[in-house]
């Protein structure tokens, strides 16, 4: 089931068309990966999502139903470009914006309390925000995004400005909030981090979607017939072998352990390889290699703007 | 609490706890009340002393010709040349020399006083005039007319002027032009004041909030237009807030400094009127306890003119005029506060802002000016425009409404304010809500245009 669903989304500003009838479904409970390059309109799009702008045409729908302002107590945000009032006080301020977004004081204050304990900051509640570091500051952010427990969590960027060991802890926490049942909607130009989180992607760039669905089918979709071979024996054996129907790709040498990467053309086998191979070398690994999404990315983003 | 709610009353405690609206609190009314207390202490601890002037007259006409008053004594002093007195006169007991030389029918220049001290502007205009008449009933001597003495006496005429105004109903109200003139121009300084200050302070929190960047954070929690107008209202509270603890407390060190420094004020009736007189030239007096400023002399035992002076602060109607002060105080913040926002919300920092004040400043500057006009000729043409153009009305018609307004113009004006306020706000949330969002972009009039026609 989806939780947000956009359909044929366009948006045009004074200068550029930011969306160009852009779809995308968000299923329930994952974590789902918008990608893009600089100005591709993710951060528009995510805009519309949590209706700080309004689409010129399409329709969005959080669970099933017509987006209205009544759905932003269930969205948190996360911008990338975050800030805090520098001059107030953090308890104050968390206070604040913890009652912007629909809970009572009493309630805001309690799971305030609940945050500010998990994260062994209860010291920072009577400092002002411009006292505290840049990380000090994000954690205090990252607790008013998801201070009212809402269903559908936006991060844009979430690790810029952490060290490793709070970048660590983040990753720790928003995986916790996804297993009690938030869905989340990563961006982030890491393509490590959205391996790692992400179940479902979506790839726009200038304002298109280029590919979307489940990370694995996308891997799958593009892998390139090449598969890695490790074996005993001499690398010239094996180039001496191969025909026009193979492209040796990469060599690499362990020990006595040698890997090539070889991609196979005009519509030959992985078992027409392997018959090729044996008689010659003693083969010890033998599979296939998945893309990943860095490649492509670039790949996608790539064969975009040569069309 | 709702959303807006909640806008208003963070703006509105955080910038009341700040130090700097304390310190304004404080410094406000001291001020004030040192506008109004310190002439009159001045004037009055002047009057007290009896001062004895010493009179050197080398043309022999003056003997008795100078009457002492209140606080003037004067000695004639004969046989004395003006050297044996200029030098030691202070340890004669005398505050000055008055020298007077025989030139004095044809030489204006030829009456000297000599003091260590600046003599005051009615010791020096009691003398002169006393000279003055001596020397004119003296050249007239000298026609010989008949019965000279009785014509002299019935020509010395005194004149008061009051004014009556009348209403078109035919009933007569006396007024009274300065007091009138100094609460129209208070009024209007006041609104004008007020646009500047917390119109900019708007501006600089909508900057500060795109700056800092939270901006995209409330604005995921609530519309653009409801922070705008958060911010607005909480400001504008913010505003009153001040007005108000000005009035409070500056009322209540004016009385407790005056029955502290003079309580003698509360005996004689010549200073009290001499005192309100000097306070309802400041601008806060719309009190009825405030008084005069055209009477200048008011004999001690003319209660006839104190008692029309009362009646005059009666006529002016302070129901009508705080009403009417409220009304353009908060309009006229209320209008200039949505283009105050817009400006924010167009530009990254407070530097870029100049380009965008012109539109503000010009039509506040031009009601000043014409402020001026009005205040000494209420019922002209240009007064009339500005009064009902909405972009002047706040501080002109607030200048006009001492004197007496028709009620069909003030409507008018009224009405053309709100709907312009309206119309402004709506133009400048969509200014608003496209400006928070754009960054580091030189923005100039033709593209805050193209986000009016866009958005």
């Amino acid at each position: 089931m989806e939780i947000f669903t956009a359909d044929q989304v366009f948006k045009k500003f004074i200068h550029t068309t930011a969306l160009d009838r852009v779809s995308v479904s968000i299923p329930k409970g994952g974590i789902f990966g918008l990608l893009g390059p600089n100005g591709a309109g993710k951060t528009t799009l995510i805009r519309i999502i949590n209706q700080i702008t309004a689409p010129d045409e399409g329709s969005l729908y959080f669970k099933g139903e017509k987006l209205k302002p009544d759905h932003i107590s269930n969205i948190g945000y996360l911008p990338e470009e975050r800030g805090l009032y520098k001059k107030m006080k953090v308890g104050e301020q968390s206070l604040y914006l913890a009652r912007l977004k629909g809970l009572s004081k009493t309630d805001a204050q309690q799971r305030l309390k609940y945050w500010f304990d998990k994260f062994e900051i209860q010291d920072w509640w009577n400092r002002k925000v411009e006292e505290l570091s840049k990380g000090m500051q994000q954690k205090v952010q990252f607790i008013v995004t998801v201070v009212h427990e809402p269903e559908l969590l936006i991060f844009d960027e979430p690790f810029s400005g952490f060290d490793p060991i709070n970048a660590e802890m983040m990753k720790k926490e928003i995986l916790n909030l996804q297993e009690k049942g938030a869905t989340i909607i990563f961006s982030t130009h890491n393509m490590g981090s959205v391996e790692e989180l992400c179940d479902h992607i979506s790839l726009i760039d200038q304002g298109r979607t280029l590919i979307e669905g489940p990370i694995d089918k996308i891997r799958e979709q593009y892998k390139t017939d090449t598969y890695e071979v490790g074996f005993q024996g001499d690398v010239q054996a094996v180039q001496s072998v191969l025909n026009d129907h193979y492209k040796l790709l990469d060599t690499s040498r362990e020990k006595d352990l040698t890997k090539v990467q070889i991609r196979l053309l005009h519509h030959t086998t992985d078992n027409e390889l392997l018959s090729l191979l044996v008689p010659h070398v003693h083969i010890v690994s033998f599979n296939e290699v998945y893309p990943n999404m860095n490649d492509i990315f670039i790949r996608v983003v790539k064969e975009n703007k040569g069309s | 609490m709702s959303k807006i709610g909640l806008i208003i009353q963070r703006e509105y405690i955080t910038r009341v706890r700040k130090r700097s609206f304390l310190i304004m609190s404080v410094l406000g009314p001291i001020i004030f009340a040192a506008f109004m207390i310190v002439p009159v202490w001045m004037a009055m601890s002047e009057d007290q002393e009896v001062k004895k002037i010493a009179i050197v007259d080398s043309s022999n006409l003056f003997m008795n010709v100078i009457p002492d008053s209140e606080f003037l004594k004067f000695d004639y002093l004969f046989d004395t040349k003006l050297g044996d007195i200029k030098d030691n006169h202070k340890e004669a007991g005398y505050y000055g020399v008055l020298y007077i030389s025989h030139l004095v029918a044809s030489d204006a220049n030829s009456v000297v006083i000599y003091s260590d001290k600046q003599p005051s502007l009615s010791t020096k205009m009691h003398i002169s005039k006393a000279i003055e008449e001596y020397i004119r009933d003296q050249k007239l001597l000298a026609y010989e007319i008949e019965d000279l003495d009785n014509i002299l006496k019935s020509v010395k005429t005194r004149i008061n002027i009051r004014t009556i105004k009348m209403s078109d109903d035919g009933s007569e109200k006396e007024s009274n032009t300065g007091l009138v003139m100094a609460v129209g121009y208070a009024g209007g300084l006041l609104i004008y004041m007020f646009i500047f200050i917390f119109g900019a302070m708007l501006m600089r929190g909508v900057i500060e909030e795109k700056v800092n960047r939270i901006i995209e954070v409330v604005i995921s929690s609530v519309k653009p237009f409801q922070l705008m107008m958060g911010k607005i209202i909480g400001i504008g509270m913010v505003g009153l807030s001040q007005f108000v603890i000005w009035v409070v407390f500056t009322l209540i060190l004016v009385t407790v400094a005056t029955t502290l420094l003079f309580p003698e004020l509360n005996m004689s009736p010549t200073e009290q009127v001499v005192s309100q007189d000097i306070m309802s030239s400041s601008p806060i007096q719309a009190s009825p306890q405030a008084g005069p400023q055209a009477e200048v002399q008011v004999g001690a035992e003319d209660m006839s003119e104190i008692m029309g002076v009362l009646e005059n602060i009666r006529n002016i109607d302070f129901g009508v005029m705080l009403g009417s002060f409220l009304f353009y105080f908060l309009g006229g913040y209320l209008l200039y506060a949505a283009m105050f926002a817009s400006i924010g919300a167009a530009v990254d920092n407070e530097t870029d802002t100049q380009q965008f004040m012109l539109p503000v400043t010009i039509p506040l500057i031009l009601a000043i000016f014409v402020m001026f006009n009005a205040i000494n000729n209420p019922d002209s043409s240009i007064a009339f425009w500005f009064s009902i153009i909405p972009f002047t009305s706040p501080v002109v018609m607030m200048a006009r409404i001492p004197f007496g307004v028709p009620i069909w113009e003030i409507m008018l004006s009224m009405g053309l304010l709100i709907i312009t306020f309206l119309g402004m706000t709506w133009l400048a949330a969509k200014i608003y809500r496209t400006g928070i969002l754009m960054y580091g972009k030189k923005v100039n009039y033709r593209e805050i245009w193209k986000w009016i026609r866009y958005s």
